[in-house]
C-alpha cells in the first residue's frame, strides 16, 4: 500500500507551467491596463474565488467532524493539504484589497473616496460599516482567524499520528477536533455567512444591499471546494495512492455536488425572484446590466452551467461513480462558479463585457499556485490518518 | 397465482448469511427471497438482483409535474382569464418557479411511493404468505424454491451444512393476494391454537 506521496515530475511541471502563465498575465496586465480598473478588478475576483475554495476544505473538515462523519476519514488528508493554501492565497488576497481600499480605488470600491460619501445619502447611512477602518481591521481578524484554526486542525490531525491506538486516545482525538472545528464553525459562519461577502465583493456595487449575498457566495464556493477535493481524490486514486478510497466515498462526494448545485441554484433564485418582484430601482439596479445589459448571454451563461449542467449529469447513480465524469464535472463546477464570481465583480467595476483572457490567465496562475501547494502539503504526512477512531467505518463505507 | 413448494432455513447472523446466499447462487438453486429485519447493505448484489428502476420512474413523475405546473399556470394566465398582477408580464416565470418545484415534488414523491407500493407489493389488503413468524423480528430467513429439478432432501442437506437451522419445507402461494391469511397460513392455525389452549 502506497502510503507516502511523492509529487510526480509531470505533477510539478504541470504546476510550473500554470503558475507562469499567471505570472506572465498579471505583467501583461501590468503593461496593458496600466494598473487600472480591470487589472485590479481581475486580481480581486481570481484572489478572493480562489482563497474561499480552499478554505471550503477547512469548512469540510469541520462540518464532517462536527456531523460525527465517518465516511471521509480515508481522503480527510486532502482536504487538510488543499486548506494549508490558505495562508498563502490569504497573503495574496490582503495585498490586494489593502492596496484597492488604502490606494483609494475609488473604480472598484467607490465608497472609499470620502467626497463620494459625504454628499450621497445612501452611502453616508452606510458609513459606519463601509470605511476604511472597519474593512481593515475585518479583513485582518477573519484571515488571522481563518488562517489559525486551518492550521490548528492540520497540526493536531498531523499529531495524532504519533499517538497510540487506544481508547482513550481515540476519545481524546474525538473530542480536540470537535471542539477546534466548533470554534472554527462560528468564525466561518460570522466571516463567509455573513459580513465577509459584504465588504468585499457586495461593496462594489456601494449602493446596492442583499442579505442573501453571503450565503449564495458560500454557495458557490462550497460547492467549488467540494469540486476541488473530488479532483484531487480522484488524481490520487488514479495513481495508485488512497487505496481505501472506493466508488462509495466518490459517490458520496458527487452526492454532495448535486446537492450543493442546487442548494447554490436555490439561494441564487431566492435572492433574483424578491428583487424582481418588488421591482424596487435601489434593488434593481444590480440586476439591470446583468439581465438587460451587455451581461445577459453571461447571466443565463451561469445558470446554464452552475444549475441544469450538475442536475441533469450527476442525477443518474453511474456518473457519480465514475472517475472520468466526475473529474469532468468538477471542472466545469469550478469554471461555472469562477464564471459567477466574474459576472459579480465586474459590471460593477469594468461595466463592459471583455473577452476574459487576463482574467483566466489569472486564474490559470492560482490553480497552477494551489496544485503546487497541495501537492508540497501531501507529501509531508501519511496519507490515512491511522489513528483516527473512525477510520475503520471510513474503510467499509457503503453508500 | 401459482402454488409452490419451498424450502425454509433461519439464519442467526447476517455474517453467516452472506456467504450461504452466494454459496445458494452458485450451486445453482432458485432463490425465492431473504427475509431480514433490517436492510442489509450488499445483500441485493449477493442475491443478484437487478438495479432499482424507481429513479427512472422518480425522473419521469418529476418532469410530468414540471410541465403540469407550467402549461397549466401559462394557459390561466395567458388564454383563459389574462390579469394584470403588479404590471407583471403575462407569463412571469420567475412567479411560476416556486410553484413549479413544489408540483414536481409533490408529483415525484407521490408516484414514487405508489411505484414503490406496486414495486414491494404492498398494500392496504394484499396479503402475502408469511414463511416464518420471525422473518422480519430477529432472524434472516431464506427462502428456496422446489424445482422439478431440485431434490428437498438436497437442498435440506446444503443449508444445514451453510449454517441454517429450523430447516422446513413448506407448500405455499409464491405472489400475493386480496383478501385475509388463508385458513390454513400458519399464523391463523396458531391463534387457533392458543384459543383452544
Amino acid at each position: 500500500m502506497k502510503d507516502q506521496f511523492v509529487v510526480p515530475a509531470r505533477l510539478r511541471m504541470t504546476s510550473f507551467v500554470l503558475m507562469g502563465v499567471g505570472l506572465l498575465t498579471f505583467l501583461i496586465g501590468l503593461i496593458a491596463f496600466k494598473g487600472e480598473t480591470r487589472f485590479w478588478a481581475g486580481l480581486l475576483q481570481n484572489s478572493s474565488f480562489f482563497l474561499l475554495i480552499t478554505l471550503a476544505s477547512t469548512f469540510f473538515i469541520a462540518a464532517t467532524t462536527l456531523a460525527q462523519g465517518g465516511w471521509q476519514i480515508a481522503f480527510r488528508r486532502v482536504p487538510e493539504a488543499i486548506s494549508m493554501a490558505v495562508p498563502i492565497l490569504a497573503a495574496i488576497l490582503f495585498i490586494v484589497v489593502m492596496i484597492l481600499v488604502m490606494g483609494g480605488k475609488e473604480d472598484i470600491y467607490h465608497w472609499v473616496n470620502p467626497e463620494h460619501v459625504a454628499h450621497d445619502k445612501v452611502l453616508n447611512w452606510k458609513k459606519a460599516f463601509l470605511n476604511k477602518g472597519f474593512f481593515t481591521t475585518a479583513t485582518i481578524i477573519t484571515l488571522a482567524l481563518w488562517i489559525f484554526f486551518t492550521m490548528r486542525i492540520r497540526k493536531m490531525s498531523i499529531q495524532e499520528d504519533g499517538w497510540d491506538l487506544s481508547r482513550e486516545t481515540g476519545r481524546k482525538i474525538l473530542w480536540r477536533n470537535t471542539v477546534v472545528c466548533g470554534g472554527f464553525m462560528v468564525i466561518f459562519t460570522l466571516s463567509v455567512g455573513s459580513t465577509t461577502p459584504w465588504i468585499w465583493l457586495m461593496s462594489i456595487d456601494s449602493h446596492w444591499f442583499s442579505t442573501m449575498y453571503s450565503w449564495y457566495t458560500f454557495a458557490s464556493t462550497w460547492v467549488s471546494g467540494l469540486a476541488l477535493i473530488s479532483l484531487f481524490v480522484v488524481y490520487l486514486k488514479r495513481h495508485g495512492y488512497l487505496t481505501y478510497v472506493t466508488e462509495e466515498h466518490l459517490h458520496d462526494l458527487g452526492k454532495f455536488m448535486f446537492a450543493f448545485s442546487i442548494f447554490w441554484t436555490y439561494l441564487w433564485f431566492s435572492q433574483y425572484m424578491l428583487i424582481w418582484y418588488a421591482n424596487m430601482p435601489e434593488e434593481t439596479e444590480y440586476f439591470q446590466p446583468r439581465v438587460w445589459g451587455e451581461w445577459r448571454p453571461i447571466f443565463f451563461l451561469n445558470l446554464l452551467i452552475n444549475f441544469i449542467t450538475p442536475l441533469l449529469f450527476l442525477m443518474k447513480r453511474d456518473t457519480k461513480r465514475n472517475y472520468t465524469a466526475i473529474v469532468f464535472i468538477a471542472v466545469v463546477i469550478i469554471f461555472g462558479h469562477w464564471l459567477d464570481f466574474w459576472q459579480m465583480v465586474y459590471p460593477g467595476t469594468v461595466k463592459h463585457l471583455v473577452f476574459p483572457w487576463y482574467e483566466l490567465g489569472l486564474g490559470l496562475g492560482f490553480v497552477g499556485l494551489i496544485i503546487f501547494l497541495t501537492a508540497n502539503q501531501l507529501t509531508k504526512a501519511a496519507l490515512v490518518p491511522k489513528n483516527h477512531p473512525y477510520l475503520k467505518e471510513s474503510i467499509v463505507h457503503h453508500t | 397465482m401459482a402454488v409452490k413448494n419451498f424450502v425454509v432455513g433461519l439464519f442467526d447472523d447476517e455474517a453467516v448469511l452472506f456467504p450461504a446466499v452466494k454459496k445458494v447462487r452458485t450451486a445453482g438453486y432458485k432463490l425465492h427471497d431473504v427475509y431480514t429485519p433490517f436492510p442489509v447493505h450488499g445483500l441485493d448484489h449477493a442475491m443478484g438482483l437487478r438495479e432499482s428502476s424507481l429513479h427512472t420512474a422518480g425522473f419521469i413523475y418529476g418532469i410530468t409535474g414540471t410541465t403540469t405546473a407550467l402549461s397549466f399556470m401559462s394557459w390561466v394566465f395567458n388564454a383563459d382569464w389574462p390579469l394584470n398582477i403588479g404590471g407583471k408580464p403575462h407569463f412571469p416565470l420567475p412567479a411560476f418557479i416556486p410553484i413549479t418545484f413544489e408540483l414536481t415534488v409533490l408529483f415525484a414523491a407521490v408516484g414514487m411511493v405508489m411505484t414503490f407500493c406496486w414495486l414491494c407489493q404492498i398494500m392496504p389488503g394484499v396479503k402475502k404468505h408469511i414463511f416464518h413468524p420471525r422473518q422480519t423480528d430477529d432472524k434472516f430467513v431464506m427462502v428456496i424454491e422446489l424445482t422439478e429439478k431440485t431434490n428437498a432432501e438436497e437442498v435440506k442437506s446444503f443449508l444445514t451444512a451453510a449454517g441454517a437451522h429450523d430447516i422446513n419445507e413448506q407448500k405455499a402461494e409464491a405472489g400475493w393476494w386480496f383478501g385475509r391469511f388463508d385458513k390454513d397460513d400458519e399464523p391463523y392455525l396458531r391463534k387457533i391454537q392458543t384459543a383452544n389452549a
